[in-house]
């Protein structure tokens, strides 16, 4: 479909059957801690799995779940689609663990089955280094252990955490990121350390993963304000299906009240929307925009530039029918930037394995 | 260009400032440690009065977390949305190349040499013997 | 270089031929004793007591992210002749409603206004006195002015009890709450409070403000004031998408909502956002007839400042054609730091026609002044 392009796919979802399938990566003591205590599942409601966007219709087997193999990877997107490569970025609840120790077994059993189960069975795929940021130490440490395989190219954490992202507590993780040439991923997802609005709990999952847009906007502040960008100048920033469309007006405004209040932040020294074309980019799908091509291009005109933008199918979840794994409105002429170039130019890891 | 006499030297002391309105236009005059600046009363932003803006210190940062604060009395901070100048330059902080405030020179003068004029002086008379404040606008 | 124009002198926006309405205007009192007339004694104890309780730990008076200036006022609003900025009558009407020529002013009373208070009845007898004050101290006195029904949305019957209080008094023209209820603002439990504003046909306005006591943000609590005032944007997202997607405007097909001080360039991206995901998920809310962004489109205004700031001054165009040019009201939040002059906030890029509706028109409509 897009082979042409030879595109980078830059948000996948392998999703873990149960938990069954990590103990082989756990040792003894967590295996068993699983296995006495009942610990079955760590799907999350960001995702239930029987929504209709979790899984696309057509890609649901009997059991109603999916995407839980390289094959079905192949064959319902990456062969279908062209893909030449693909970044995998799994989203099992280990986030959501509260005990810091179970949470670091079970994020780096999850990182192993990533690696076992789909990069060593496909060479076009590459990977997102799960975080347990519960803890800094071992977040750090799961960088170091990983960082060695260059099929791993960004880190992935969640976009409602404990602490909003910028805090200074999580530097360490930035200055590993930077350090190994790798993005900080931030997907769409909660690890339910508060509500999904600042003005409490949602009654609807539309609601609910309606409010990730306003996540975002809340993370992309405090990495901003905090001064994580120009603390760590070389650091970039994916921002994972975010819908992209709430970014224009959110730093119309966040840069208009930074004109008064700088003095607060002093490090934040040029205009927030450059350190945001310099360090973030966004994937494509989700777009929250109508289908009407000419209010899409005048969103994109908004954008104010055509390397904010990477492509990504965001496999399996319900975003397109079909194969129209590119969002209507996004003019041809875009996609070879937003399917190849730009993905190559934000992760540093895939330029170094690629044939030009 | 009209030479305004805007007050005497010791109506205005070190960290004060008047306003005057004189040829159409509306002069906010400081005095910072002896020397004295002229700005347009009118902020490019939205027109605040500068005059009745909060006068600061500059505060700028080498890394996160670090607050060097210089300049005391040296910027001053539009009423109105809070955007800071450079009382010294009319410049503002965030974008001093597009984003700044007009600027007259200003000067001390002695009443000797404003005499024989011309100048405007609205309100007080010109003394040989003093010093004034005088700004070109 | 900026040109430096000539001295700003008194006067109307040239483009306000339907009048000149300003939505958020924040009458303070001078000291809390102004209250105590509308007070009963036991509440007037209470407040010297044990003070307003809001969901933050400081005590009344001391915002959690403290402001960028005192009272977050303009520091040119203090008046003349003693105590706060917006407390004195006479001033405001020499800086604001004289100095622009404003034609209707709607009063948006903060703290202490006891609103959000996590004593319910406290925060009903202060919503009753500060109503009371209001026609008292203002409404009474200046016929340009009109006033919000404050009330305890805490307690939703409360609420709209002291809404059917003030219905048919032309004096009131809305229903004020906070953006940050303690739960999202179309949870069914605030439903009274939308009943009877439909009933006393008035619409509801949130001002951006108040203390849910959840975290500022879904992924916990931002350092910074800057932040703070980022995230009002946020909530009150978050409160469209609930006063949407709980089908409050099915419920209530008359209910027209304000958004105050909460920007406005956001929302159409909320509308694609809630339109696309609902066309995958519409089992779970089959009490949603129409595309949410319909609902936004029909129920819900927008006030301007802060109207946020493109780079390109012509983005904003496209964005207030999306959000409706006729669901755009004039703000100038007076005596707030952030104060817009409405003369020169409105940029030049919009056109005279759509100005006239933006500084008058669409208020008129609205509120049947």
């Amino acid at each position: 479909m897009f082979s042409r392009f030879r595109p980078i796919d830059c948000d996948l979802h392998p999703m873990v059957p149960d938990m069954r399938a990590l103990t082989p990566y756990m040792d003894e003591f967590w295996r068993d801690q699983v296995e006495e205590r009942g610990i079955t599942t760590l799907d999350t409601q960001s995702w239930p799995v029987r929504s209709p966007k979790t899984i696309r219709q057509d890609w649901r087997g009997a059991d109603g779940r999916g995407a839980g193999t390289v094959e079905l990877l192949r064959a319902q997107s990456m062969d279908r689609l062209g893909t030449a490569m693909g970044i995998l970025n799994p989203l099992y609840g280990v986030q959501l663990v509260f005990n810091e120790d179970m949470a670091a077994a079970f994020t780096r059993a999850l990182n192993d089955w990533t690696r076992a189960e789909w990069l060593d069975r496909d060479d076009r795929l590459r990977a997102s280094i799960v975080l347990p940021l519960q803890s800094v130490e071992a977040s750090v440490a799961e960088i170091e252990r990983l960082a060695p395989d260059p099929r791993f190219v960004q880190v992935l954490v969640l976009v409602m955490g404990e602490v909003p992202l910028g805090r200074r507590h999580y530097w360490p993780v930035l200055e590993a990121c930077a350090r190994h040439g790798l993005p900080l991923g931030i997907h769409a997802g909660s690890a339910y350390r508060h509500p999904q609005t600042s003005v409490g709990w949602t009654s609807w999952y539309l609601e609910e993963y309606a409010a990730n847009q306003q996540a975002f906007q809340s993370t992309l502040a405090s990495l901003l304000t905090e001064g994580a960008f120009s603390k760590f100048p070389d650091l970039r920033v994916v921002l994972l299906e975010s819908g992209v469309t709430w970014l224009p007006s959110f730093l119309w405004r966040l840069q208009k009240t930074w004109k008064g209040v700088r003095f607060e932040v002093p490090w934040v020294d040029r205009l927030p929307v450059e350190i945001v074309r310099d360090q973030v980019r966004l994937t494509v799908q989700p777009l929250d925009a109508p289908e009407d091509g000419a209010i899409v291009q005048r969103v994109m005109d908004q954008l104010r530039s055509d390397a904010l933008l990477l492509w990504a199918s965001d496999w399996p979840h319900w975003q397109y029918d079909g194969d129209a794994a590119m969002p209507p409105g996004i003019p041809e002429s875009l996609w070879p930037k937003l399917m190849r170039d730009n993905p190559l130019a934000t992760y540093q890891r895939l330029r170094e394995g690629v044939v030009a | 260009m009209a030479r305004i006499v805007v007050a005497p030297v010791g109506e205005i002391p070190a960290g004060g400032r008047k306003l005057i309105e004189a040829e159409g236009k509306r002069i906010v005059v400081f005095n910072l440690g002896g020397e004295f600046y002229a700005l347009s009363d009118r902020c490019p932003h939205q027109g605040g009065s500068l005059c009745a803006g909060l006068v600061s210190g500059h505060v700028e940062s080498a890394a996160p977390g670090e607050y060097r604060y210089s300049r005391r009395g040296e910027m001053v901070r539009c009423p109105w949305h809070y955007w800071e100048f450079d009382i010294r330059t009319g410049k503002s902080w965030f974008d001093p190349k597009r984003v700044q405030v007009r600027q007259f020179p200003a000067q001390v003068a002695s009443g000797a040499t404003l005499v024989e004029g011309p100048y405007v002086a609205e309100t007080f008379p010109v003394k040989v013997e003093d010093e004034y404040v005088v700004v070109d606008a | 270089m900026n040109v430096i124009q000539p001295i700003a002198a008194p006067g109307k926006p040239a483009a306000a031929t339907l009048g000149l309405v300003d939505v958020d205007i924040h009458p303070r009192p001078h000291a809390i004793e102004d209250f105590r007339p509308f007070l009963s004694e036991r509440w007037w104890e209470h407040l010297q007591t044990w003070g307003m309780r809001a969901r933050h730990g400081f005590t009344a008076g001391q915002p959690p992210f403290p402001k960028a200036q005192p009272l977050a006022s303009r520091r040119d609003a203090w008046p003349p002749n003693g105590g706060t900025p917006a407390s004195d009558l006479d001033f405001l009407r020499f800086q604001l409603l004289d100095n622009y020529g404003i034609d209707y002013g709607v009063l948006n009373p903060l703290q202490p206004s006891g609103q959000g208070d996590r004593n319910n009845g406290f925060s009903a007898a202060m919503a009753h006195a500060t109503n009371e004050w209001q026609l008292e101290a203002w409404l009474r006195k200046e016929p340009r002015l009109r006033g919000s029904v404050v009330v305890p949305y805490e307690d939703p019957q409360a609420s709209a009890a002291e809404i059917r209080k003030r219905a048919g008094d032309p004096n009131f023209c809305q229903v004020l709450m906070m953006s940050r209820t303690a739960e999202p603002a179309g949870n069914p439990r605030y439903w009274p409070i939308y009943e009877a504003a439909v009933e006393a046909g008035l619409p509801v306005a949130f001002h951006a403000f108040g203390y849910s006591g959840w975290a500022m943000t879904n992924g916990g609590w931002p350092s910074f004031y800057i932040e703070e005032v980022s995230e009002h944007a946020t909530s009150c997202q978050n409160q469209v998408i609930s006063l949407v997607t709980e089908g409050v405007f099915e419920r209530f097909p008359g209910l027209k909502v304000i958004l105050i001080e909460c920007g406005f360039a956001w929302l159409p991206s909320v509308g694609w956002r809630l339109d696309k995901h609902w066309r995958h998920l519409k089992s779970e809310v089959p009490h949603l007839k129409r595309a949410p962004s319909e609902y936004i489109r029909d129920h819900i205004w927008v006030s301007t400042q802060p109207m946020e700031e493109p780079e390109r001054g012509q983005h904003i165009l496209d964005t207030c054609e999306w959000v409706g040019w006729d669901h755009i009201l004039f703000a100038s939040d007076y005596p707030h730091w952030d104060f817009d002059d409405p003369r020169a906030a409105i940029p030049g890029v919009i056109p005279a026609e759509r100005r006239r509706g933006i500084y008058g028109g669409n208020a008129r409509a609205l509120y049947g002044f």
